[in-house]
């Protein structure tokens, strides 16, 4: 069974076309894959169906707006995948 | 439909905010500059404003999903295709469904009907916000009232 990590570097490969072998748990979705608030939109689309849940894009973009968050806390793909992990367990709560 | 002002859509048919779906009417004027530059001699509704329809249409529907709170913008189109000319006095059937609602964003799916005919279809992703400018949210009540927008239909959960 494929990690959260294995499954969210595979749709950001597939959605930016970017290499697979490049994309890195540490890797920063934008600062280091380069990937805009607008192709984040995509990669958050086929998050949300292929885990079923709802990333709260909104939420975290204010929390960093507001400097309660670094984008590190979200956008760096292990914490990424930490979050959808907490958003699945929610779920099934 | 004014195109000058990008008014598109005349009537919202329907809106059902359960279903997820909206289906409004438009007609192409039988007269306009754009016509004169596209094209001379066959005028033919220009398929960027057929893509702007869709979107005014998926518009609607978002912001009636939103209980007219936020402003639906357009943000990327896919798979647009342009079935069939439209031309100067056609009447438009434009369905808009949710294929999702994420945190900040709609991806709808958009269907143009002339003569109940597939003529252009698209996807499309609309960004949201709270409206940036009370003019803006005025001249949307606006043009909501002027198209038929059923308020009661977001007057509950």
């Amino acid at each position: 069974m494929s990690t959260t990590f294995d499954q969210v570097a595979t749709i950001i490969a597939e959605t930016c076309d970017i290499p697979r072998d490049t994309i890195t748990p540490e890797s920063h979705a934008i600062d280091d894959l380069g990937i805009d608030s607008l192709d984040f939109l995509d990669i958050a689309f086929a998050i949300d169906k292929a885990f079923g849940i709802k990333l709260p894009l909104e939420k975290w973009t204010q929390e960093v707006n507001d400097g309660k968050a670094t984008t590190e806390q979200y956008f760096v793909l292990k914490n990424l995948s930490a979050r959808i992990d907490e958003l699945v367990a929610a779920k099934g709560a | 439909m004014h195109l000058e002002y990008f008014h598109l859509i005349d009537r919202i048919v329907d809106l059902n905010v359960g279903e997820r779906t909206i289906t409004v009417e438009a007609h192409v004027p039988t007269e306009s500059t754009i016509f004169e530059g596209h094209f001379p001699g066959y005028p033919l509704m220009p398929g960027v404003l057929l893509i702007e329809a869709m979107a005014q249409t998926s518009g609607w529907l978002a912001i009636a999903l939103m209980k007219f709170e936020r402003m639906a913008f357009l943000a990327a189109v896919k798979e647009a295709k342009m079935r069939a000319f439209v031309t100067p006095g056609n009447t438009l059937k434009i369905d808009a469904s949710i294929v999702h609602e994420g945190s900040g964003f709609t991806i709808t799916e958009a269907k143009i009907r002339l003569d109940g005919k597939l003529a252009c279809n698209a996807t499309l992703t609309l960004g949201h916000m709270a409206f940036p400018h009370p003019d803006l949210r005025s001249h949307m009540e606006a043009m909501a009232a002027r198209i038929g927008f059923p308020q009661q239909a977001i007057a509950h959960d």
